[in-house]
């Protein structure tokens, strides 16, 4: 059984982070059959994180950030070629252009795109932008690089505060508007949102939050001019960026009978695909943004990450499973773990911030922009957030990994007062937000579980 | 060559920064950022960054090229 | 014997050429052995790695239940967060990033001349001692240039640099008010007093060194006291003494032990930044950290007291079969060599791309010429100190 596990026809859709780093795990653990990925964009695999933080500054160039390779997988890409089904009963994946592709074994890491601006006659003007592909950044990088008089940045995720970042790193005047109450509010909950609003405001944006863009306008040669706003104002700017979110590549999966939604593929913990009947798949595999997987520190909810660190990590468990037989199998257990680097913080958490209903701020404070927020629910502790304290995020990760008592036990040196009161963690309902947190819950009441737990004595 | 800090293991010692100042930058006082494509002149000192990473997270390799199977 | 007399028998003087065997024994005991003594001995690589990383364990010695009430301010070595972060970072801000990320990196080529020299020094010798000649004269060199002080000054802190040393070793059993102890605070005092005197000499007349950079700063909030400076800069001063001479002669003392990993070097420079990982995982300069728990903490099923002992033994961590495969081999080519050598956490070894780049140019311009080198004498004469734990010399022959 083994023996053929490690021969055979693997087929991985999605040619990215993910995609790239299950290739090389397949070959790590001794695949030696043919391995085929499929990605939609002419690119050989590159790194996004830098898109919207050196390419953005003009550090380095948009074409830079290809990933390197951990080795060379013996992979034949087929790049710049889109899927368009996938045949689970003959075994094939659909390719927009030629002959459907045969595998016995199947990952699916087509990842997400950006959510593009509702209204598509506005969202084609000129100078209108999102940020996701080599191509956005170039764009934008050069539309930035040209010094237009405004920017307006849709969206206060953790997307738009970096572009919002880079704008005033680079001297330009912009607008961040946020539907809901403040930036990453969706991710971080209310304190640390207050941290981030005051970190715009200081840095000279224009932020502009409970508040709508209601149209995109543009001149007669279709350039982008300004916004009209819900409270009535009108904005005048050259640039536009939707930092909207992302919207998982699930379409092309509409026939393929797996359980694919808006949500992304649900899988199992170690990475098999269910169908829509919620029967596991033994031969369809899923990883990166595109999963939605089960985790035991978090209810056995099926979470839905758009983080880098997972899709490395999920990639391996998946590439792993695929070629060892079931007993040998792994579970995908790794915590969430995401970065931010904005107006010079250096933004770190791990766990789930929004599995929350209180927050105590552990170390250090908001004053000096330097401190642990640690994250309860119902007596545990389920995620921390640092704030240019990144080495003490491992002490948390661990309590997390425990079940440790939420508040966390005393005794840190730099331990404030304000670690004596827990406070209601304040995590919206994304549906009122122009962003959404990139972890979320996506089982049974996913996003509404906000019943606050008085503090005991 | 080409090089991607694991940015989610960083933990902000900033060695690579010491040893290679013309690649890795610190913005702020930990946030971590760099220049993907290493130019020749400076491989030896990236190399010199990866061995020295406290936590492991650098990783300096070849892009992959789709025709050259 | 009984493992709650390990921490007695790994500082015993007899232990010093190999402490690895005890090494075993406390993992074999642990992952935390109580000692007679009441303090705590950790060896095993997680859980060391989780208590430099917990922000409850202090590296103040005042957080001691039985501490002689001294109210003194140490260095930012042993002192714990807020205040601990702040003075690094001040005393970081001539030295690296990011506010001097070129500091170090501009080095390399006064680094590479001076060891240029010392090679030529030792002529057509056919012995040398790699300590006295090589191993000690290069660290000594450029923490000098780094900070600003005289070389000539040299012999005077040497004496009060071995007496700091001795001072702040570990030792079991033994209560805090020796003789030795005494020599020590007057050494500390001495050095502190002298690099404060050479500093503001260069008040108003800067002259590019780090101590020209402390009196010069012209914003207050950003300004060390007088007794900061002195605490801190006797920190650097020792630091950049007493741990990368160690790194070196450790080093040509394993490659000198292990020929084949020594011939594969010489083929293959570009190892050489592993191999001094490597290095500092195998034979690493500082052996142990103490640290003090601020409350009663649970690791691997003891609890160990607020206020006591915690004895954590890096170079055991390094050798731990848990966390590393094949831990006593020496192995340049290993992978996720992830080791205890500079520490890890906040107090992760402030000089230590310094002492990497130091032993790198150290040991590959000496390698070359190691191939038809031997030993004279093997284990070689250690210094006394077990902490900072590193051959007094080693004598080789050409």
């Amino acid at each position: 059984m083994g023996g053929d596990l490690k021969d055979g026809r693997i087929v991985i859709v999605g040619a990215s982070l993910a995609g790239l780093r299950a290739a090389e795990k397949l070959r790590e653990e001794g695949f030696t059959g043919s391995l085929t990925v499929v990605g939609d964009e002419p690119h050989p695999p590159y790194d996004r994180p830098p898109l919207s933080k050196q390419v953005l500054l003009g550090q380095a160039a948009p074409r830079s950030t290809g990933l390197p390779m951990r080795l060379d997988p013996q992979v034949d890409w087929r790049l710049g070629v889109r899927a368009t089904g996938l045949d689970p009963i003959g075994k094939r994946v659909l390719l927009a252009d030629g002959e459907p592709l045969p595998y016995d074994r199947l990952l699916i890491a087509t990842g997400t795109r950006a959510r593009p601006w509702p209204n598509p006659q506005e969202a084609a003007l000129d100078g209108v932008f999102t940020l996701r592909t080599r191509e956005d950044a170039t764009g934008l990088a050069e539309r930035l690089a040209a010094g237009p008089r405004r920017v307006l940045v849709i969206g206060g995720g953790f997307t738009g505060s970096e572009i919002a970042s880079a704008c005033r790193e680079r001297g330009l005047d912009v607008t961040v508007t946020e539907r809901g109450p403040a930036p990453l509010i969706g991710a971080l909950g209310g304190t640390l949102s207050k941290l981030a609003a005051a970190m715009h405001r200081n840095h000279g944006v224009d932020l502009r939050c409970g508040v709508t863009v209601t149209a995109l306008r543009g001149d007669a040669a279709g350039r982008f001019t300004g916004a009209d706003l819900s409270d009535g104002s009108r904005l005048e700017a050259d640039v536009c960026v939707a930092a909207l979110g992302a919207v998982r590549n699930v379409e092309w999966l509409a026939e393929a009978g797996l359980a694919a939604g808006p949500r992304g593929i649900a899988c199992d913990a170690g990475c098999r695909a269910f169908n829509m009947y919620g029967i596991v798949t033994d031969d369809v595999f899923v990883a990166g943004d595109v999963s939605r997987f089960p985790h035991p520190l978090f209810g056995y909810q099926l979470l839905s990450l758009e983080h880098w660190g997972n899709a490395v990590a999920q990639a391996e468990v998946a590439a792993h499973n695929m070629v060892s037989p079931g007993p040998l199998r792994r579970p995908h257990l790794a915590l969430p773990t995401f970065w931010s680097t904005q107006f010079g913080l250096n933004i770190k958490s791990v766990g789930v911030p929004t599995f929350s209903d209180q927050v105590v701020i552990a170390q250090g404070t908001l004053e000096e922009r330097r401190l642990a927020m640690v994250y309860g629910y119902q007596g545990r502790v389920t995620a921390a957030v640092t704030v240019n304290m990144a080495k003490s995020l491992e002490y948390y990760q661990h309590l997390i990994e425990t079940a440790a008592p939420f508040p966390p036990a005393p005794g840190a040196s730099d331990r404030p007062l304000a670690a004596e009161v827990p406070i209601p963690s304040d995590v919206p309902d994304p549906k009122g937000l122009s962003h959404g947190p990139t972890v979320a819950l996506t089982g049974h009441l996913p996003d509404r579980r906000l019943t606050v737990v008085p503090t005991a004595g | 060559m080409r090089v991607v800090v694991d940015l989610t293991r960083c933990q902000g010692y900033a060695q690579c920064v010491f040893l290679a100042p013309e690649v890795f930058q610190l913005h702020g006082e930990e946030g971590l950022l760099y220049n993907p494509a290493v130019p020749d002149e400076q491989l030896e000192r990236v190399r010199q960054a990866a061995a020295a990473c406290p936590v492991q997270a650098i990783l300096l390799g070849a892009e992959v090229n789709p025709d050259g199977r | 014997m009984p493992a709650d007399t390990l921490l007695q028998r790994i500082t015993d003087y007899a232990s010093r050429p190999d402490p690895y065997p005890l090494y075993a024994e406390l993992r074999q005991a642990g992952p935390v052995v109580r000692q007679t003594d009441g303090s705590y001995l950790v060896g095993t690589y997680h859980e060391i790695t989780a208590l430099l990383h917990d922000p409850r364990f202090s590296a103040d010695p005042r957080s001691r239940t039985t501490a002689s009430g001294e109210e003194r301010k140490p260095p930012f070595l042993r002192l714990d967060d807020p205040e601990h972060h702040r003075l690094r970072t001040l005393t970081m801000r001539p030295f690296g990033p990011p506010h001097s990320p070129g500091r170090v990196d501009g080095m390399r080529e006064e680094i590479a001349r001076a060891t240029g020299e010392l090679l030529d020094g030792l002529g057509d010798r056919t012995q040398v001692d790699v300590v006295d000649d090589f191993a000690y004269p290069l660290p000594v060199m450029v923490i000098c240039r780094l900070l600003g002080v005289p070389r000539e000054d040299e012999p005077r802190f040497r004496q009060w640099s071995d007496a700091l040393v001795a001072a702040a070793d570990i030792r079991p059993g033994e209560d805090t008010s020796t003789e030795r102890d005494q020599e020590g605070e007057r050494a500390r005092v001495a050095m502190g007093q002298y690099l404060v005197n050479l500093a503001e000499q260069r008040r108003g007349h800067p002259t590019g060194d780090m101590l020209s950079a402390f009196v010069n700063e012209p914003d207050p909030a950003l300004r060390l006291t007088p007794e900061e400076l002195a605490e801190n800069c006797v920190l650097l001063l020792i630091a950049g003494h007493e741990t990368t001479v160690n790194l070196i002669t450790n080093g040509v003392l394993t490659l000198l032990r292990h020929p084949d990993q020594l011939d594969r070097l010489r083929r293959d420079p570009g190892l050489l930044p592993a191999a001094v990982e490597e290095l500092l995982r195998y034979e690493p300069p500082v052996q142990m950290r103490q640290r003090i728990p601020l409350a009663d903490i649970d690791i691997a099923g003891t609890t160990i007291p607020k206020g006591s002992s915690v004895v954590l033994a890096l170079a055991s961590g390094n050798r731990d079969p848990k966390r590393f495969h094949d831990p006593d081999r020496f192995d340049p080519t290993r992978t996720d060599n992830q080791h205890l050598g500079f520490g890890s956490g906040i107090h992760l070894c402030y000089g230590a791309p310094l002492a990497r780049i130091e032993a790198q140019t150290a040991l590959g311009a000496l390698i070359p010429r190691l191939g038809a080198a031997t030993l004279l004498q093997d284990p070689p004469p250690y210094r006394q100190a077990a902490m900072l734990r590193g051959p007094r010399h080693l004598p080789v022959q050409f």
